[in-house]
């Protein structure tokens, strides 16, 4: 399989009145042509970060990327002039945001918005840019697409909204799409809606799609790998069936314990406590203090990354004999 | 712990012992929720950050005093002067010269500060206190009472407010109590329409519907409940509603409606001594147009220290 | 859109009643008002007032008769003055007054939208402490001092503009500087702030991540937006600088309306101070109208929403 991104060893901070933030620390993720990685995680576990670190979208000041590299087809964007980057946004490229109802500009018609990305990349006349924005708006299930280009984002329902915002995305079809929370912002039919039209669009144009959630239904519908992340730094990764059926950090334990399930009858057992200060993270393993398996080991020093299988990675102390020792007695213990 | 492992210990090196069970230390999980400073106090650490807003303060402070002590310490009177001595320039024994009256700047200036800070302070707590009355009974009831007195709001608020200042003081004869009152009658509007907004928001949140549903009475609810919430926007308004007043004293004076001759505003030194610029003796208007404008300029600082320091989200 | 309208016109007939109301109250409780007719020193004058204030007819009736006159346009005879009516006065002193006030506000828009955006865009950088800077120092420095410091620095001694009076370009230079400073600077505050929340939002990025080029974003996505506000402050900006002008006509000896309106007032010349605040009034609420007008049909939103209407 042709890897299309890989990023290795991603860090980015912030500088605030406060002190730096640590938002991103250490983070390794690649994504294979074609398939759909889900980042999950609690809110400001540094998902939105590591994705607008890969546009180069990171407003800086105050935020930096100050260590790692971000492979785009073999050619490391961290190292790219604004204008070079500026000609893969939007063409290699492209961004969705959470919000669809801010994510349009308020005072321009749809048809305007759409057109402009193409305009841009492409000398091409406003005509057939208008025929690009139509094909769009139909691929992306629009209904009257030619009268609904002179509109404003106010007359259009959040559902609608977001196809317009995938459709602005995907005109100058982009090899990956960078999605991010796309159907938080949503009412629940709808999010169902557009997860199938990101399933029918990658059928269609073969694109790759990253995929920030919190939504483990979401990932479940539509990731074919994860990434866990907590505090900075990715925990786990690994198949979809690896991380559901055979999650390893006690981490991915507690967020599959924490969504509610119809088919069986457990209690919901929420992750207790709130993760670390980014200002001044732990120097081990950032989730010990919320961990029930915790060591002492766990404070000092962070674990090494483990492979479970080909696909399946994680950084857990537990995975070390010395703790699988340990597990067994206290089993015996008891 | 350290001692006994001299080398740096890595991801590869760790020593067995390192693994025991953990034992949670109470205090952690206590301290997991970052230790959250009180609004006021953030809001005073982020304040003292802002030296610009920090020297306005200062200098407040400073011309406060002034205005209270200086009268008192100078050996001059504020409104006699001493023809033989008209016009005299800053010197040893009157430092900041001497006017057409010969009468003494330095003294006029702080008696000047007198009415200019009292027109001021008057007119920003009478605008609060009418404002915080009428907002916060339009916001916390709503419906039609909001209604209607909203609508006395935006017909006040749609008639020019210095052309009824002017009116008002040209029926009523200029004095100070005068213009405090022209300038209050429409200029609470503003403050109350802040209110309002802020009692508006306020008033649907979880803690004060709680409180609600237990039946507390409303007077509480508005007292305890809402208006501590809502004093950040009130203080920033205030602040800025002081140097607007200073300002309408002073084109008040100017255009001859401001506190007749004799006695000293900044206004009025400034608009006695017009022509002293063209005649050379520019101390007259310096003191008095230097002090209305710093003073002017230290609470618009400070205004704008507090908007940011009082309100984070809008930090930018 | 035709019911936003309509509501609005309610309004500011409303309005301009209450201050038409007003000052006849007002003027008819004056100590020495023309209306007692006691401080009139002229006979023709006496007989003028009385012709047009109707001050033998009863008081309702005065009222109504004052109404009309208004809507007619005629605000009546001067004291001071005999044989001049305020007609007269604005004739002459309000073309001069609108030129000023035009000239003003065209500078003042054009240098603080220029200085917001630049601040803006150097966002915590020297430019824009500098720019903010000079910004509070423009709201803090009266008009009227700055208006003499003009004159002293740039008039009197180094003699580059003429000192007053108006008979040409040149002599505007300083009047509209001295004028213009305060709403420059609270249009370049109003256009930093806003155009700082507008680079924020979602859509800006969202434009940023179609890979446009910066400039294209600033003019087509932020500016657009961020000007919106700035157009609702226009009316209270108007106000200032009409209110300004006031001072400045009188500083710099132009004969504009604020001229004769302050000599009216020094003279308590009742008829002029009466007509011309009408005039002045009713002139400011229509233009504030007008701007309310205009923001509907810039913004979108507007015309049809009513949900998301904020103010």
């Amino acid at each position: 399989m042709q890897k299309i991104l890989e990023v290795n060893n991603l860090h980015v901070t912030f500088t605030t009145y406060g002190g730096t933030v640590q938002a991103v620390r250490g983070v390794d993720f690649h994504l294979n042509k074609g398939e759909t990685l889900a980042i999950v995680g609690e809110s400001g576990c540094g998902k939105s970060v590591t994705v607008n670190a890969v546009m180069r979208l990171i407003p800086n000041p105050p935020g930096k990327i100050t260590k790692g590299k971000i492979l785009f087809k073999d050619q490391d964007l961290t190292e790219l002039k604004e204008k070079r980057m500026r000609a893969i946004r939007g063409v290699d490229i492209s961004m969705i945001f959470q919000d669809p109802m801010t994510a349009l500009n308020p005072t321009l018609t749809i048809g305007t918005q759409l057109k402009e990305g193409v305009k841009q990349h492409h000398s091409i006349s406003d005509k057939e840019a208008e025929k690009r924005a139509l094909e769009m708006m139909k691929l992306v299930g629009i209904p009257n697409p030619e009268e609904r280009l002179k509109q404003y984002p106010h007359q259009f329902s959040g559902g609608m909204r977001q196809r317009i915002v995938i459709a602005i995305a995907l005109i100058c079809e982009p090899e990956l799409l960078i999605a991010d929370e796309p159907t938080t912002a949503l009412d629940v039919t709808i999010q169902a809606q557009i997860l199938e039209l990101f399933e029918k669009i990658q059928k269609v144009t073969g694109i790759s799609i990253i995929l920030i959630t919190h939504d483990l239904g979401v990932v479940a519908k539509i990731a074919d790998r994860v990434a866990v992340m907590y505090a900075g730094k990715i925990i786990e990764t690994g198949t979809k069936r690896e991380i559901f059926y055979n999650p390893q950090h006690p981490y991915t334990k507690g967020l599959l314990h924490s969504v509610p399930r119809l088919d069986r009858k457990e209690k919901l057992q929420p992750i207790e406590g709130t993760p670390p200060d980014l200002f001044s993270p732990p120097l081990g393993c950032p989730f010990t203090a919320r961990c029930p398996f915790a060591m002492e080991v766990c404070d000092k020093v962070y674990p090494k990354t483990v492979n479970q299988s080909d696909s399946h990675e994680v950084d857990c102390w537990l995975q070390d004999d010395r703790a699988k020792k340990l597990l067994t007695t206290a089993v015996k213990d008891k | 712990m350290h001692d006994q492992h001299p080398r740096e210990v890595t991801r590869n090196n760790v020593p067995d012992e390192w693994f025991t069970w953990r034992k949670k230390n109470k205090k952690e999980q206590e301290q997991l929720a970052r230790p959250s400073l009180s609004y006021w106090k953030d809001a005073w650490r982020r304040l003292k950050k802002n030296y610009l807003a920090m020297s306005g303060m200062a200098f407040i402070t400073i011309l406060v005093s002034m205005a209270i002590f200086g009268p008192i310490l100078s050996p001059y009177e504020a409104n006699m002067g001493v023809l033989s001595e008209q016009y005299q320039p800053p010197s040893a024994k009157h430092w900041f010269g001497t006017d057409n009256a010969g009468r003494d700047v330095f003294t006029r200036t702080w008696q000047g500060a007198r009415i200019s800070l009292f027109v001021g302070f008057m007119a920003a707590l009478i605008d609060v206190t009418i404002g915080i009355i009428w907002g916060g009974i339009s916001g916390y009831k709503g419906g039609r009472t909001d209604n209607f007195m909203m609508r006395i709001i935006e017909i006040l608020y749609g008639i020019p407010y210095l052309l009824v200042v002017i009116l008002l003081l040209v029926v009523m004869g200029p004095s100070l109590m005068t213009i405090i009152i022209a300038l209050t009658v429409t200029g609470w509007v503003g403050m109350a329409r802040i209110v309002r907004g802020q009692v508006m928001q306020i008033k649907n949140y979880e803690y004060i519907l709680a409180s609600r549903s237990f039946g507390t009475k409303q007077s509480r609810i508005i007292r305890r409940g809402l208006l501590p919430n809502t004093m950040g926007p009130i203080i920033v308004q205030m602040t800025l509603t002081v140097p607007s007043a200073i300002f309408a004293e002073a084109f008040l004076s100017f255009i001859g409606l401001g506190i007749s001759s004799p006695n000293a505003s900044w206004g009025v030194m400034a608009s006695d001594s017009l022509g002293a610029i063209l005649s050379g003796n520019w101390w007259t208007l310096f003191f008095p147009a230097f002090f209305i404008s710093v003073t002017m300029f230290a609470f618009n600082v400070l205004g704008d220290g507090l908007q940011d320091a009082l309100d984070p989200k809008l930090r930018k | 859109m035709f019911k936003y309208i309509l509501k609005k016109l309610l309004m500011m007939l409303f309005t301009l009643w209450i201050i038409i109301t007003l000052t006849f109250v007002l003027m008819l409780s004056v100590p020495g008002s023309p209306f007692n007719s006691e401080s009139s020193s002229n006979e023709i004058v006496q007989q003028n007032l009385e012709k047009h204030y109707n001050l033998d007819q009863p008081i309702a009736v005065q009222y109504v008769l004052y109404l009309k006159s208004i809507i007619t346009l005629e605000f009546g005879p001067s004291i001071k003055q005999p044989n001049q009516t305020v007609n007269d006065l604005l004739g002459r002193g309000f073309p001069i007054s609108a030129e000023l006030g035009l000239v003003t506000i065209i500078v003042a828009l054009i240098s603080g939208i220029a200085i917001g955006i630049l601040a803006a865009l150097r966002h915590n950088r020297i430019i824009d402490y500098i720019a903010m800077g000079i910004a509070v120092l423009g709201i803090s420095i009266p008009n009227f001092i700055l208006a003499t410091l003009l004159i002293q620095q740039l008039a009197v001694n180094w003699s580059i503009f003429p000192v007053a009076t108006w008979q040409g370009p040149l002599y505007m230079v300083l009047p509209v500087l001295a004028l213009a400073t305060g709403p420059m600077a609270i249009i370049a505050r109003l256009t930093r702030s806003t155009m700082l929340e507008v680079l924020t939002q979602d859509y800006i990025k969202m434009a940023k991540a179609k890979g446009l080029a910066p400039w294209k974003i600033i003019v087509k996505h932020a500016l657009r937006n961020a000007l919106m506000p700035v157009i609702t402050i226009m009316g209270t900006l108007l106000v200032g600088i009409m209110t300004g002008s006031f001072v400045i006509e009188q500083i710099f000896a132009i004969p504009g309306m604020g001229k004769y309106f302050v000599e009216s007032i020094n003279h308590r010349d009742f008829p002029v101070i009466m007509g011309t605040t009408v005039f002045y009034s009713s002139f400011l609420i229509i233009m504030l109208f007008l701007v309310d007008i205009a923001y509907g049909i810039i913004d979108p939103r507007i015309k049809v929403n009513k949900k998301e209407g904020e103010e």
